[in-house]
């Protein structure tokens, strides 16, 4: 296992099949093979990625939820907003947050692909990847929020965003009521990655007890 | 053609073979500039080995589309200025 060399053609360790692991795998050793790549920079990203977790994006939501400057600074600049608390904002030269309000609501999609603040949120879900919810977070957004369990007031505006390029968009989901007793770290375990996509409310308080 | 925010544009209906990062479903669509995001590398060319230089305004475009008003970041080439 750790002992031989890897001069050889073999079926990896840990064997995800299926069509689309094949074809990845056929792509990543060419990329290697040409030198496009190395295979030390595929796997430092991918330990890069999955070390990621929507924790970093909640402590962003929390500290913003408690200090109305920070959100000012978060509103403006999420990059640097993430940098101040010692966060990794990622490779993405753009980060933007958006608010949601009583009166306005948000939903981030990308429908070309999977687009996503991976390093505030970690890796993204599977729906989010997925043909259904990227044609209808368009087509039919209300309707897809009524399955996550969100139900919008007619009052409410509903924005889209649509990730298409270099941008990632992170949503400040509504601070839950009865939380001014909360404390930053208490409200951080609040946020969920669902509320900063925008498709889901953040943990009601009682429930976040553990 | 730079934009500004509050500009009405048009994204111009056009096919493209191959990468693009311009949606179909905004092709030909009248929307307004949002917000001017800075300049960017261009995806048309950077998919294909080139550096994406030179790079390329992207701005945030609103949409009024049924049923939502709709925001989607496009690339400068890909805007017509619409009255």
């Amino acid at each position: 296992m750790s002992d031989h060399d890897h001069d050889h053609p073999h079926d990896p360790v840990a064997g995800d099949d299926g069509p689309a692991a094949t074809r990845v795998r056929a792509l990543e050793e060419l990329l290697i093979e040409k030198g496009v790549v190395a295979r030390e920079d595929v796997r430092r990203n991918i330990d890069w990625l999955v070390s990621r977790s929507p924790g970093d994006g909640a402590r962003l939501v929390a500290r913003a939820w408690v200090d109305p400057e920070f959100k000012e600074r978060l509103l403006a600049d999420a990059r640097i907003a993430a940098l101040e608390l010692g966060l990794d904002p990622g490779p993405s030269p753009v980060v933007v947050a958006v608010e949601n309000t009583a009166l306005v609501h948000h939903i981030v999609v990308c429908t070309l692909c999977s687009c996503y603040p991976r390093a505030l949120l970690g890796p993204p879900p599977a729906w989010y990847k997925s043909l259904p919810y990227r044609s209808r977070a368009v087509s039919d957004p209300r309707g897809v929020l009524e399955e996550f369990g969100v139900e919008l007031g007619d009052d409410v505006e509903l924005r889209v965003l649509d990730s298409t390029a270099d941008i990632r968009y992170l949503v400040i989901p509504r601070r839950p009521e009865g939380t001014a007793s909360l404390d930053e770290d208490e409200l951080a375990a609040l946020v969920t990655r669902d509320s900063m996509i925008g498709v889901a409310e953040p943990l009601a308080p009682a429930s976040a007890a553990a | 053609m730079t934009f500004a925010v509050g500009d009405r544009v048009r994204v111009a209906d056009r096919a493209h073979a191959g990468h693009h990062r311009t949606p179909g479903y905004v092709k030909g669509r009248r929307g307004r500039i949002e917000r001017v995001h800075g300049s960017f590398t261009n995806p048309e060319t950077r998919a294909y080995g080139s550096d994406g230089l030179p790079e390329v305004v992207l701005y945030q475009v609103a949409f009024e589309l049924e049923p939502a008003r709709t925001y989607v970041d496009v690339f400068e080439h890909w805007l017509e200025e619409a009255r």
